[in-house]
């Protein structure tokens, strides 16, 4: 890997040596479960959305503020949120663990948890705005 | 630490030099098979989903931002090229769905034979396509109707 041309031995252990006696690595199971409880949670979550958009298709920004501040909608737009980039993240990082080798490994996954981490936020914020500042400014409206 | 694949891949010849092992062989010496397409599919489906998802937020920030933002995100889902980006997401949304179902399938122990993945790949491409026509001519249709509804 490190120099193709010239073979030279650098481990003098094979990798069932290595590994023999260490047991698990304990973190997969976790991952691997995260991974499918978000997967199963995201199924009736990603059907609601579809028929929000069905709802929302072509609709003017009042509309959508409307539809934003009723707290059921707030509550499911933020699940949606909060599972979407998780699911994400964890979905990332098995592409990172199966491509990124050696050194960049732990700074790629970071990078990514960061900006992954940043977006979600930026989405629950949103939702949040859209619930909590939208439904004020229809009353000043109103009012 | 070095890669721990190189422990074996370092071999000796017989005169005691050391060469390199072969590395076994990859993608390019195996007959194309749907499924093979079908797993990388739904990797790619999920990193493209992702981006969208992204892109989406810019239309939940704009709603909340205010009326003249929205006006910006109209023009770009009013765009073809904006139509066509959504399309995809909605089509690599659609797919890692479908791929996803038939994970967690195979993960509770069904349709995980030979015979049963290679049955379900055209059914999950057939799936996939349909649903994403449907969607994407009914919420066009929808936004096409309520249009013009508010305009009359």
């Amino acid at each position: 890997m490190s120099n193709p041309k010239k073979p030279h031995v650098t481990v003098m252990r094979s990798q069932l040596s290595r590994a023999r006696g260490l047991g698990s690595g304990q973190a997969g199971v976790g991952h691997w479960w995260a991974e499918r409880a978000s997967a199963v949670a995201l199924v009736p979550l990603s059907g609601w959305f579809v028929i929000q958009v069905f709802r929302l298709a072509g609709a003017s920004q009042p509309e959508v503020a409307k539809w934003g501040a009723r707290p059921f909608n707030t509550t499911m737009m933020l699940s949606l949120v909060i599972l979407t980039f998780y699911h994400t993240q964890l979905g990332l990082q098995v592409i990172i663990d199966d491509y990124v080798h050696g050194k960049a490994h732990l700074p790629a996954g970071l990078l990514m948890k960061g900006i992954v981490f940043l977006l979600g936020l930026f989405g629950a914020v949103s939702v949040l705005k859209l619930a909590l500042a939208g439904s004020s400014r229809s009353t000043i409206a109103a009012g | 630490m070095q890669d721990v694949r190189d422990a074996l891949y370092v071999g000796q010849r017989s005169d005691g030099t050391l060469t390199r092992r072969p590395m076994s062989p990859h993608l390019q010496v195996y007959r194309f098979r749907l499924s093979m397409f079908l797993s990388i599919a739904n990797r790619a489906a999920g990193v493209a989903a992702a981006g969208g998802s992204a892109l989406g937020l810019c239309w939940i920030s704009a709603a909340a931002k205010g009326p003249k933002s929205f006006k910006k995100v109209q023009k770009v889902t009013g765009n073809p090229l904006g139509q066509m980006l959504m399309a995809g997401w909605a089509l690599a949304l659609v797919y890692h769905f479908v791929a996803g179902l038939r994970h967690l399938a195979w993960d509770s122990g069904y349709r995980f034979s030979k015979k049963e993945i290679n049955e379900d790949g055209p059914v999950a491409v057939g799936v996939t396509v349909g649903t994403t026509l449907a969607l994407v001519s009914g919420i066009v249709g929808v936004a096409i109707c309520r249009s013009r509804k508010k305009a009359s």
